[in-house]
């Protein structure tokens, strides 16, 4: 493979699917003076963060390093005249910037050409190139190939005002890109402008941050001087070069995500159509696209910030604008700040997503965080006012009596340094200034058209009970549709849940008519982002929008607002007729039919989405400001477009003429009824939705009893829209998206099935990798309902209740895999040990005809060298790679979790022990040999159960980040379902609910999981590290990512698996089948040479030997079977897990039913046998000797053309079976090389030696140490080693302890055993205590610190995550999420950021200062005491779960003592000012708890404390 | 749906019948229903399973929407429940009393528990739905202009003209008897099918526009190229009438019948007031049915009702488990021993059960008349690889004093006259060839369906039959179908 590019899309690869994360940082004055240590120190600062960047399969060869600092004006004008003897002009009125130019000397020279070509155009002066002195001996091989020749670029400025300079370099960056990028040289690629400023210079490249700096010599020579210094370090997803992809960017540097960029960018080219600037003039159109083709989308959010910028902005409002706060359910915001919020949105939509962004011109430097605060930031500022950012603290050392100020970022707010002015801006001062400079407030009030004001309709349209049954049938509702969906959403208000995994044939492989919603898979946020709680972290979501026409974005003006503000995106009967029949202040709607005639050849499908688009168009210029596009006409005669083409074909037709932002498209429609439906919808650029027929279902339904007549008409609406509403924000916060704002049009989706001509034309920009149904197939499918919904006879009785049991196998229906004969089958063959009826069993899932449902039906195995059985590796080698799904107890039954357990271990499998730890008793082995100990231990979000012991007890940790079959959500157990040994497996309360949320809180973004991986390697050095991944398009590249990670294993989990309870929305829609993630998973690590290190797993209804070989052939060393396994044991897919009513006593906890359970372990053994022995089979035909031979030899497969369809035969499956490109050299394709963990070297190994007398005699250890933010999960190893020699939990309290100075690197004190104490003196990093185990932790400012401890921040994000028992003391503030789902900690803390206490279940916090806003949100155990002297916890903590309440003597016992011991342990004057006072203070404290909690408190009082049974 | 602890909460409770003796004085039906509360608590035992056995190829043939009408039961809303249950199946009148329940052996219930009362909750759907006045006739309101003929009024021909009917199609149907009904009218004895029901559903079908025609036997009275040459389409569903005889010595003697003669002359004689030639009178005698089918408990429990001497039941299977074992488990049908309900009237008017296992008829002794059956112990031997034979145990010979022997054992297929006139394709079995689910037979617009095609099966599976014949007669009348 040619590595001196990116390597385009090829097989299931695609570019486009990168990720990064990353370690920001800079270093500025803020008093503005240059000077050369600046740049010395932004090294220290990248350098000590290089753990945050990544290498690839070669140590010297990093994702890239780059500094931004001035334009070291004396430097570069030293070095012009010295060495090139060109005089610059002065300061301001000259531009520098790296230019990367292409190796060849003649390509290098017509690029040098074509940029002075267009200098000149643009009428500026060019001065001269340099070439860039570089050293590149330290590179590694990969980034030698891809490495770009550098040349500086000067240019003089012809025009008087800077800013006018500015622009012209803009113009000219652009119109030179665009040129050369459409020249035909080979390497014209290789062309990219890293910066072109009077004001910033960018150095940058595919280095390690140590190269940075060697690498360019420029930056060692002492007369280069700078007054801000900002320098970044990548951690890409894959290893492919990227010179060009290196940070900061222009104007910024980010570390994140933008999760709706797809929405962004798109809504910038269609604002191209209106954008006007004066400053700009006719320039304007040349420097167009303002999105830069092929560039991340941190370069697309620099693309935009930049025109922001340099029409006229400042650059915090910018930033401001495309990253606003969560301001909708902000209630102690100012007005005059949400007014400037609400301005801004009416111009440009967030651009979403998990991000810490750095900005600077040079004149001033500024730094936000994403609405949420996903991204750590933490800065120092020192008395000699100098100002340090990083993503860690510790990454320079300043001496502690010089610090003044030791602080964070916070969710949304901004920090900004003004070098002018010499000082730093607060965040309200600066967005108060800004909030003043227009009467926003005045403009909403008097431009802003509100749904309500709008005149009330005349008519509106309602129900047509006689006709409702057949248009039931041409919208394709079903039985199940009615009674399972809209049922449960009418009476409760809630999405209905459902259980174990979809077998159910992909819409593209159903021989029925689908709806087009069901060729989509919701995309979900995993590793490289994280996953939104949109419930318990709902103050940051909001549905509320402004729709219609929206003005140049380059202007402010009063008109700007002139939009209509929509509280709810679905639309009742009465307020869609208000717009339809709007005109009010110029306001008015055209209606648009959206349907086509049933026998009219001249108009099919296709013409009629041209007709509907066309006469959108010409609404724009008719003037109306909102388009209905109706389906209303649809009857005997006419048939409905779908919403879901209508929509996307007009929003694509109109973003491609750069007119879509002219218009707002509203839908009435009685297509979308559930959740999906809709959530695709506004995907493909809906502003709202008018459901019709949805609602008539409602009260159709209550019309024939089935819904309650207690629920009246209008209230059923109201359920409606609120359980859609409560669904869209799970859909969202799946990717990590809080607005519809921003979601609208993001297409955050894939496309299962589709033609690449219907995807064009609606869909543009959405995956969609093996073809599909062109619009004839849709059009078919929309004629067949239309067809039985007006057959043109006289029907049957009954004709009218269609249950083709999409949910629940129905005889006749869709097909299901595991139908009756499978399920009888399988069962009678492992209780009987009987092969020829495994053998039905398998003929049934395996069969060859056109009823294929999954994407492995439609291959079929080459003709091999067939060798003799005999000589093919023994079913007893095949079944060492099995491994049974993560199926936690709680959701399976004790006798059930156990039996898979015992049947592994038998046969050398893995079984999974899921969410929710693992009972003790079950490490000890049987007496007959057998071992309940699952050899996975699971640890998900949650971390129930997640104690060093648990992690000490495992031959695999794996991490999960998804689940098939709802990926991207979190999970709850009900109360109810917390019986007493869950509870005390999970270390909680019995009758208290859990919550698992949808994200790891200590996995953001890439870097992070790297860090959870090296965490879990100190927990347990001898356990492999498995990282489960659930497929969807870009997996393969998250996956290299996660190999860059250093996880010793990867498991691919296709979207159809199991589950104990999700919503049916996750089950059926989010996802993709493991073919696709596999395939693309092997050939992306393959590429980027990371195949070789990590053991790739797949899973996912896996039945058969069949399945397995194809998992083999498309990369998979191992595979986990999971629903086959269960069926073995007696399952028989009731679907009714959640319910706790498994009638055979499998997916239950009720103690008579678990008596029913029948299975046995020999029933797991017998069927894992059969299917290694069917796999044994396939592989002596096709010539493999074991199945080491077979992983990834997709040339033994090929498409089966015979059981393609009338819909499946579009598909093209050429993609999955491409072969895996090999890059240079010896290329593994199969897991070969173990990968470099780091842990040899840690710290721990140090304490260890320390303890060993602790360990071994009993004897007390004290030490003192020093501690570097480089030294990670300090005392982790030498927890495990305690618990794996000692047992857990043996140890006395403080036996040993170990003192530390310094800044502790991340995850300090995880998983700390009983008997350790670790204390620190200085500060630390996140994820302190994470998993405490029994020990204590205190931390405290040094001695001699010039700032206020409780004024500042001492530990970082998300402190005790999990944390089982032991204490925790901090002097100082901790940063967001203090606390989360701590089980059983005693913790003393002087002030919390935003989230604390989030989700915990037990322990007890005391707080000793301010808390942030959403205090408390979702947690169910646990007692929170917060001195809150001036009442604001009240505005600030969320009242779903917790009240709050006054102490009683009890209360005042437990904080007294905690109080006590943090003073003792921190010196804290905090405390000691609550000691000595306390009988005023008493009163001040309030006490969180859940009601719930508290009642079990009192109802366990007499016999036991619940948590106390842990110690 | 449903009651998700409904079967956690409540026992099965089958549906009543009247007691023994009252009821062997008549030829009333014995079944009677459950109150309508205690119904809807049935219901609620269904666990609304992921996958419905009980309608799977384990369970009912016809698809029942069992789940469903199960929750509707529950929650009271019965003409739903009737509305869901009329879609699969044309009589459940008919099912509900006379099905042996697949259905309920493939309850996924039944696998750790009693099954759910499937059949009796069908029955009840439908027997409130009669009450309630839903039945009442609703003719197509379009007629398609096309004309079908179909041969035999049993379930199946009845299904497909219900069906076809329904669809807009003109339909006769041809019976060779004086009442319409095939064995649900002659075949089935009063007490467990009235023939109230049989002839109100046919007065309805009749009402809805089709046309019957009996006393018409096709094929002797009726050339049956006229039917093809006159109809758009022709479906033969003459059933599988043959039935196995016993060529033992003897079995000329006066006395031995076949089932069908005793049970069609019996029903006949009820239907007409009056006795007529056909007539046996089980009355005073010693019985003897030999055969251990639905029909053989058919005939002992007329011959009870007749006030029979003795009545004994010869099987030459062994006696089946009392649960079930690893030749039958869940979710197939469970042979198992079972008490039907004229078991149960003879065990209590005669003091013991009428089943005798594992015997085989050799002789039927007597001059005349017969006057006793001579038999011999059987033993069933198995080799590898073949299917069990019986192996007479010597020494075990007896002999029954018997004046009245019915013979039980089955149908062989259906009468080869009317196949073998319109020259059709058979089977091996000799049944008329047409592929299941399809139902063309080797004569363009000839359809087959029910015994006549498949053999000798249940009621449910003819009109499974009947409804599938009747979707394919309609998609080759029409080009597509409304019917499934």
């Amino acid at each position: 493979m040619n590595m001196q590019k990116r390597p385009d899309k090829q097989g299931l690869y695609d570019p486009a699917f990168e990720h990064d994360a990353c370690g920001v940082g800079f270093v500025g004055d803020i008093k503005g003076r240059a000077s050369h240590s600046i740049v010395e120190q932004a090294r220290t600062v990248l350098i000590n963060m290089t753990h945050r960047g990544a290498v690839g399969s070669e140590k010297n060869t990093g994702d890239g390093a780059g500094i931004l600092t001035a334009l070291p004006h004396a430097f570069l004008e030293k070095i012009m005249k010295r060495d090139f003897e060109v005089e610059l002009p002065p300061r301001g009125q000259y531009a520098a910037g790296i230019v990367f130019l292409p190796k060849d000397f003649r390509e290098r020279s017509t690029c040098k050409r074509i940029f002075e070509n267009v200098v000149a155009e643009e009428g500026q002066r060019f001065l001269g190139w340099r070439p860039v002195p570089r050293d590149d001996r330290m590179i590694g091989p990969s980034a030698k190939a891809a490495e770009p020749n550098m040349e500086q670029a000067f240019i003089a400025a012809t025009v008087e005002d800077p800013d006018d300079f500015d622009r012209k370099l803009f113009v000219i960056r652009k119109q030179a890109s665009k040129r050369i990028r459409g020249e035909s040289f080979d390497s014209k690629s290789l062309f990219y402008i890293a910066s072109l400023s009077t004001r910033v210079l960018v150095y940058k490249g595919m280095l390690m941050p140590e190269q940075l700096f060697e690498y360019f010599t420029d930056l060692s020579d002492p007369d280069y001087e700078t007054h801000v210094a900002m320098v970044h370090s990548r951690f890409s997803t894959n290893t492919f070069p990227s010179w060009d992809r290196a940070q900061p960017l222009r104007y910024m540097s980010h570390n994140g995500e933008i999760n709706t960029l797809q929405g962004n960018v798109n809504k910038m080219y269609a604002r191209e159509g209106t954008l006007e600037s004066d400053r700009f003039g006719k320039d304007l159109q040349r420097a167009f696209p303002i999105i830069e083709p092929d560039s991340s989308d941190s370069g697309n959010f620099d693309n935009t910030l930049e025109l922001l910028l340099l029409s006229g902005r400042e650059l915090p409002e910018a930033v401001m604008m495309m990253v606003p706060e969560a301001w909708q359910k902000h209630r102690r915001m100012s007005e005059a700040r949400r007014n400037v919020y609400e301005y801004m949105s009416c111009s440009m939509e967030p651009w979403d997503g998990p991000a810490s962004i750095s900005f600077t011109d040079g004149k001033v430097m500024g730094a936000l965080l994403d609405r949420n605060g996903l991204r750590p930031s933490r800065y120092y500022v020192t008395d000699d006012d100098m100002v340090i950012m990083a993503s860690e603290v510790g990454v320079l050392d300043i001496p502690p009596e010089k610090v003044r100020r030791k602080g964070r970022l916070r969710p949304g707010r901004m920090f900004l340094v003004d070098f002018e002015e010499g000082r730093i801006v607060d965040d309200d001062e600066l967005k108060d200034s800004i909030a003043k400079k227009h009467p926003y407030g005045e403009w909403l009030e008097r431009e802003g058209i509100r749904l309500e004001e709008l005149p009330a309709a005349g008519e509106v349209d309602g129900r047509d009970e006689e006709t409702v049954k057949e248009r039931f049938r041409m919208f394709g509702y079903t039985e199940e549709h009615l009674n399972i969906l809209l049922k449960p959403m009418a009476e409760e208000a809630k999405e209905p849940l459902g259980s174990m995994g979809n077998d159910a044939p992909l819409a593209i492989l159903s021989q029925r008519p689908r709806l087009t919603y069901e060729y989509f898979k919701q995309l979900f946020a995993q590793v490289t982002n994280p996953p939104i709680d949109s419930i318990r972290e709902d103050i940051i979501m909001s549905l509320s929008a402004y729709i219609g026409p929206q003005r140049n974005l380059l202007e402010t003006t009063a008109a700007h607002c002139r939009r209509l503000k929509i509280d709810h995106p679905i639309l009742t009967n009465e307020e869609l007729a208000r717009i339809r029949e709007l005109d009010y202040r110029g306001w008015r709607s055209k209606v648009v039919d959206a349907t086509y005639p049933v026998d009219d050849e001249d108009e099919d499908l296709q013409v009629a989405l041209r007709r509907i688009s066309k006469e959108t168009e010409a609404a724009i210029s008719e003037g109306y400001s909102l388009v209905v596009l109706s389906d209303r006409n649809a009857g005997p005669r006419r048939i409905p477009i779908s919403a879901l083409l209508a929509v996307g074909g007009v929003h694509h037709y109109l973003v491609r003429r750069a007119k879509r932002t002219q218009i707002g498209i509203v839908l009435e429609t009685g297509e979308p009824r559930e959740v999906h439906h809709f959530s695709a919808l506004f995907a493909f650029g809906a502003d709202a939705v008018n459901p019709y027929l949805a609602f008539e279902a409602m009260w159709h339904l209550r019309d024939e009893g089935a819904i309650s007549a207690e629920v009246d008409e209008d209230h059923i609406v109201e359920n409606y829209r609120k359980a859609i509403a409560k669904g869209m924000r799970k859909v969202f916060g799946k990717m990590g998206i809080s607005t519809i704002d921003s979601y609208k049009g993001a297409q955050i989706f894939e496309i299962v099935g589709l033609a690449p001509n219907v995807v064009e034309r609606c869909f543009a920009g959405t995956a969609s990798r093996i073809a599909g149904a062109g619009f004839d197939v849709l059009d078919q499918e929309a004629r067949e309902r239309h067809r039985m919904a007006y057959p043109g006879r006289n029907i049957p009785i009954g004709y009218d209740s269609y249950n083709p049991g999409d949910y629940q196998w129905r005889t006749g229906g869709e097909r299901h895999m595991w139908e009756p004969e499978a399920i009888a089958s399988l069962q009678r063959a492992v209780r009987t040990d009987d092969a020829a009826m495994y053998r039905k069993f398998a003929e049934i899932e395996n069969r060859r005809d056109k009823d294929q449902a999954t994407i492995r039906g439609l291959l079929k195995f080459r003709t091999g060298d067939p060798i003799p059985i005999e000589q093919v590796e023994p079913a007893e080698e095949i079944m060492k790679r099995f491994a049974t799904g993560a199926m936690s107890f709680g959701s399976i039954s004790a006798e059930a979790h156990e039996t898979l357990a015992v049947a592994m271990n038998r046969i050398g499998g893995k079984s999974n022990t899921g969410e929710g730890g693992e009972r003790r008793e079950r490490y000890k082995p049987l007496e007959n040999g057998d071992s309940k100990r699952s050899a996975i231990k699971q640890i998900a979000s949650g971390r129930f159960g997640a104690t060093i012991e648990y992690l000490t007890e495992s031959n695999e940790i794996q991490i999960k980040m998804a689940q098939g079959a709802k990926p991207g959500e979190g999970g709850e157990l009900p109360g109810r379902k917390v019986f007493d040994v869950i509870a005390d497996t999970r270390y909680s309360t019995p009758g208290v609910g859990l919550i698992s949320p949808p994200p790891h809180h200590d996995i953001y973004s890439i870097e992070d999981l790297a860090q959870l991986i090296f965490d879990l390697k100190n927990a347990n050095p001898t356990s492999r590290v498995s990282v489960k991944l659930v497929s969807e398009v870009g997996v393969g590249t998250i996956a290299a990512g996660v190999s860059k990670g250093h996880a010793d294993h990867i498991l691919i989990s296709g979207q159809d698996g199991g589950t104990g309870a999700s919503p049916l929305t996750g089950i059926k829609y989010a996802g993709v089948p493991w073919e696709l993630g596999l395939a693309e998973t092997h050939q992306t690590l393959v590429m980027n040479n990371l195949r070789s290190r990590v053991v790739v797993q797949t899973d996912g209804q896996i039945k058969t030997g069949r399945d397995v070989a194809i998992a083999a052939l498309l990369g998979a060393e191992e595979t986990g079977l999971a629903t086959g396994p269960l069926i073995s044991m007696g399952c028989i897919m009731m679907r009714v897990c959640h319910k706790n009513t498994c009638p055979v006593g499998v997916a239950t906890q009720d103690a008579e039913l678990r008596k029913k359970f029948m299975g046995k372990p020999e029933h797991v053994i017998n069927y894992l046998r059969f299917v290694a022995e069917e796999l044994r089979e396939i592989m002596a035909e096709l010539g493999f000797r074991t199945w080491k031979e077979m992983v990834g030899r997709v040339d033994m497969l090929e498409p089966d053309e015979s059981v393609l369809h009338w819909k499946s035969q579009t598909i093209d499956l050429s993609n999955v079976l491409a072969p895996a490109v090999r890059g240079k050299g010896n290329t593994g394709v199969i897991c070969c090389i173990p990968q470099e963990h780091g842990v040899d070297t840690v710290l721990d190994r140090r304490l260890i030696s320390l303890a060993e007398a602790a360990m071994t005699t009993g004897e007390p250890v004290r030490e003192d140490l020093d501690i570097h933010n480089t030294d990670r999960a300090t005392g982790t190893m030498l927890s495990h080693e305690i618990t794996r020699r000692l047992g857990f939990a043996t140890l006395p309290d403080d036996l040993i302890h170990f003192k530390f100075s310094g800044s502790a690197g991340q995850s300090f004190g995880a998983w700390l055993a009983k008997g350790v104490a670790l204390e620190l003196e200085g500060d630390a990093n996140d994820y302190v205590g994470k998993g405490l185990s029994g020990g204590m932790i205190a931390v405290y400012p040094p001695k001699g610190a010039g700032f206020v401890a409780e004024e500042n921040i001492v530990i970082g994000n998300v402190a005790l995550y999990g944390a089982i028992s032991g204490k925790a003391f901090f002097r100082g503030q901790a940063a967001e999420r203090f606390c989360v789902r701590n089980s059983g900690a005693h913790v003393v803390v002087e002030g919390v950021g935003d989230h604390g206490l989030e989700y915990m279940t037990g322990g007890r916090v005391v707080i000793l200062g301010p808390t942030g806003r959403n205090f408390a949100a979702g947690m169910s155990g646990g007692i929170g005491y917060v001195w809150d002297p001036k009442d604001g916890l009240e505005a600030l903590y969320n009242p779903e779960l917790v009240e709050l309440e006054q102490i009683d003597e009890e209360d005042e016992a437990t904080i007294l003592a905690l109080v006590r011991e943090h003073s003792e342990l921190t010196g804290s004057t905090v405390a000691s000012h609550v000691l000595s006072t306390w009988d005023e203070r008493r009163a001040e404290f309030v006490r969180v708890i859940s009601p719930k909690f508290r009642d079990v408190l009192q109802q366990t009082k007499t016999t036991r404390t619940p948590e106390a049974v842990h110690g | 749906m449903g009651k998700p602890t409904g079967f956690m909460e409540y026992k099965r409770v089958p549906g009543p019948e009247r007691e023994e003796r009252e009821r062997t004085a008549d030829f009333k039906e014995f079944h009677l229903h459950l109150d309508e509360h205690e119904r809807q608590i049935q219901g609620a035992r269904c666990m609304d399973c992921g996958v419905p056995f009980c309608q799977s190829d384990y369970g009912c043939p016809v698809d029942n929407l069992i789940p469903e009408w199960n929750d509707l039961v529950y929650r009271g809303h019965w003409d739903e429940a009737f509305r869901r249950l009329m879609k699969t199946n044309n009589f459940p009148e008919y099912t509900g009393r006379v099905c042996p329940a697949p259905c309920e052996h493939a309850c996924v219930l039944a696998i750790n528990e009693p099954a759910v009362t499937i059949k009796d909750n069908e029955a009840h759907i439908i027997d409130r739905a009669y009450d309630a006045g839903l039945m009442e006739p609703h003719p197509p309101e379009t007629r398609t202009g096309k004309r079908v003929a179909i041969v035999g009024s049993g379930p199946a021909g009845l299904a497909a003209a219900d069906q076809l009917n329904k669809a807009g199609h003109s339909v006769t149907v041809f019976e060779r008897d004086d009442r319409i009904g095939g064995l649900l009218m002659y075949g089935i004895p009063n007490m467990k099918l009235s023939k109230e029901l049989v002839e109100r559903r046919n007065r309805l079908m009749a009402d809805e526009g089709v046309e019957f025609r009996t006393g018409v036997w096709v094929g002797r009275d009726r050339d049956p190229e006229e039917l093809v040459s006159t109809y758009d389409a022709v479906l033969l569903a003459c059933g599988a009438t043959s039935p196995r005889d016993l060529p033992v010595p003897g079995r000329e003697l006066q006395g031995v019948h076949f089932a069908m003669e005793f049970l069609k002359a019996n029903t006949k004689t009820l239907l007409d007031g009056r006795p007529n030639e056909a007539y046996i009178d089980a009355a005073g005698k010693d019985v003897i049915v030999i055969g251990g089918g639905d029909t053989g408990a058919d005939c002992i429990g007329t011959a009870v009702r007749h006030g029979a001497k003795s009545i004994r039941n010869f099987e030459l299977l062994p006696k089946p488990p009392a649960e079930r074992d690893e030749s039958m488990p869940w979710p197939t049908f469970a042979k198992v021993y079972k008490f039907d309900y004229s078991h149960a009237e003879t065990a209590v008017v005669q003091g013991e059960d009428p089943r005798v296992y594992s015997v085989m008829t050799k002789k039927f002794l007597g001059n005349d008349g017969v006057e006793g059956v001579r038999t011999v112990q059987v033993k069933w031997e198995k080799a590898p690889g073949e299917r069990p034979k019986p192996v007479e145990v010597p020494g075990t010979e007896q002999d029954w004093p018997a004046d009245l022997v019915l013979l039980s054992m089955g149908f062989l297929g259906p009468e080869q006259q009317l196949p073998d006139t319109m020259a059709l394709e058979k089977d091996a079995r000799s049944n008329i060839a047409a592929e299941f689910e399809k139902h063309a037979t080797s004569r363009e617009n000839v359809f087959a369906a029910g015994d006549a095609r498949r053999g000798q099966s249940l009621v449910v599976w003819a009109i499974k039959e009947g409804r599938t014949a009747a979707r394919e007669i309609d998609r080759a009348l029409m080009g597509s179908t409304v019917l499934t």
